[in-house]
């Protein structure tokens, strides 16, 4: 029997994951259906997620660069090496993947809370025999607005990211920031956003739609809500990690 | 009319109920009554294909709510309203958008009719005043009246109440059997009562269906059950504070 050999379980949640996202996927036409929560999602996801990324963005800039003036000795390399690593480490690492890591537990724990308490109380049971569309109601918007917020809330971790940098900088006397932004611009390129840019798509994608999962399958009252949400968030960052593995290897 | 036929349950190797088979007739109320724990509410969510069996068939005026795609069955489940156990109120919106929701989704109607509509179903459960009330600010009873507001809202041709008295003082508990009775009286509906209060039986059905051990052990009217040679049924409705006089 294919429930008695080990890992059973997890292809028979994977088997269900995908099932959810299949409907997910077929239910996205419906928009009537979710117009009204796919704006309270953008906000919810997005605007709602600034106040974090600033402080992550900031704060891993100015660290960044206060570790990388430490590390290097910068009378062999010139000071605006510091700019360069730290700029281009955050537009194609850090912006992506600390924000991600952060909202796996801001949007994703919220997501998951929201669906369980919605499935423990019946509410969901409610909308179908009301005869709505639960997924297209409930999964779609929260999974179009991770697809499409991540990338917004990229950029921000970045531009604040790369501030946090020339302060740090300026502030310590390490670097001015004419310095800073000389090397930062000296190794830019184009395709470190667009690769920061998948990343967070796929980190937004990977964040919601797990949570989806586990608050939506959520069973067993408030445990089983708390379960679904500590599950969903430890998934969720287990999965942003192991893609952002996979991307680097692929793309870079 | 819903028919049962031949209805098998599980969840994973656990039986919840097999093989069983009853009619609910057009304009009826019929009470579904058992011990906790034997599968009352999941025969319920059998009705509208909310759960689906192991085996057996659910038919609704001749046709299988299994078998259905699932845009014919959102429209056979709009001829559903459902009272849940807790209400299952959407605890985002205001009582008043909770019973305008299916409304606004699935009617054309405007502003003015939507708040006509949502006032008149408020008074059909005697609650005209909360309706700007947060569901937070509801009592248990409250949040069941607005609940079966909202369940009667599209005017469904059936009804079902899980456990509509659970939980509720015994005035309550009398006003809402009487509100059950007022709902098929005045609307006409077909109603299915889920629940193990033997008052509430006895003033709302007429017709009973015993669920135990693991199957349909008893069906008939409701006055018959009296004159029943079902132990375990003897047994239940003694065990109630009802006593067969």
């Amino acid at each position: 029997m294919i429930s008695n050999f080990p890992g059973s379980a997890g292809i028979q949640q994977f088997g269900h994951y995908a099932k959810l996202l299949y409907q997910a996927l077929r239910s996205s036409t419906e928009f009537s259906t979710y117009r009204k929560n796919l704006f309270q999602e953008f906000i919810k996801v997005g605007y709602e997620s600034i106040p974090i990324i600033f402080l992550v963005g900031i704060f891993t800039g100015a660290v960044l660069t206060l570790q990388t003036a430490y590390q290097l000795d910068t009378d062999i390399y010139p000071s605006t090496i510091i700019g360069s690593i730290v700029a281009q480490s955050i537009v194609i690492e850090l912006a992506a993947v600390i924000s991600a890591l952060v909202l796996a537990g801001k949007v994703g724990a919220r997501i998951s809370t929201e669906l369980g308490t919605m499935r423990v109380s019946e509410q969901i049971d409610a909308l179908e025999s009301m005869g709505f569309n639960s997924v297209s109601f409930l999964v779609v918007p929260r999974i179009i607005a991770g697809l499409l917020m991540f990338p917004i809330l990229y950029v921000t971790a970045a531009v604040f990211g790369i501030l946090g940098g020339i302060t740090a900088g300026a502030v310590d006397g390490i670097l001015p920031a004419a310095e800073f932004m000389e090397g930062a611009r000296a190794f830019f390129f184009e395709s470190d956003i667009i690769f920061g840019f998948i990343k967070s798509i796929v980190f937004g994608f990977v964040i919601t739609s797990i949570a989806c999962f586990k608050g939506y399958n959520a069973f067993g009252g408030a445990e089983g809500v708390g379960n679904a949400t500590t599950q969903a968030t430890v998934l969720s960052c287990i999965f942003v990690l192991l893609s952002d593995f996979a991307l680097a290897a692929i793309l870079l | 009319m819903i028919e049962i036929k031949n209805l098998t349950k599980r969840f994973g190797d656990t039986l919840v109920w097999e093989d069983v088979s009853f009619d609910i007739q057009d304009g009826e109320t019929m009470a579904v009554i058992g011990r906790s724990g034997c599968g009352k509410s999941v025969l319920m969510k059998h009705l509208n294909a909310l759960l689906y069996p192991e085996e057996g068939e659910v038919l609704i005026d001749g046709k299988c709510v299994f078998e259905l795609s699932y845009t014919e069955l959102r429209k056979v489940r709009q001829r559903f309203g459902i009272l849940f156990q807790g209400g299952a109120l959407f605890d985002s919106i205001s009582t008043f958008e909770n019973i305008a929701f299916p409304l606004r989704y699935f009617t054309e109607q405007g502003e003015d009719e939507i708040t006509h509509n949502v006032q008149e179903a408020l008074g059909m459960v005697g609650l005209e005043e909360a309706a700007e009330k947060s569901t937070a600010e509801l009592s248990g009873g409250m949040r069941k009246r607005v609940g079966l507001a909202r369940a009667i809202i599209l005017k469904p041709d059936y009804l079902l109440y899980d456990e509509p008295t659970s939980g509720l003082d015994p005035k309550t508990s009398e006003e809402i059997n009487e509100l059950i009775v007022t709902m098929a009286d005045s609307l006409d509906i077909t109603s299915v009562v889920i629940t193990h209060d033997m008052h509430s039986v006895l003033a709302i059905s007429e017709k009973v269906a015993f669920l135990d051990e693991q199957k349909l052990s008893w069906f008939g009217k409701t006055n018959d059950m009296k004159h029943s040679d079902n132990k375990n049924l003897l047994e239940f409705i003694s065990a109630s504070e009802y006593q067969i006089k």
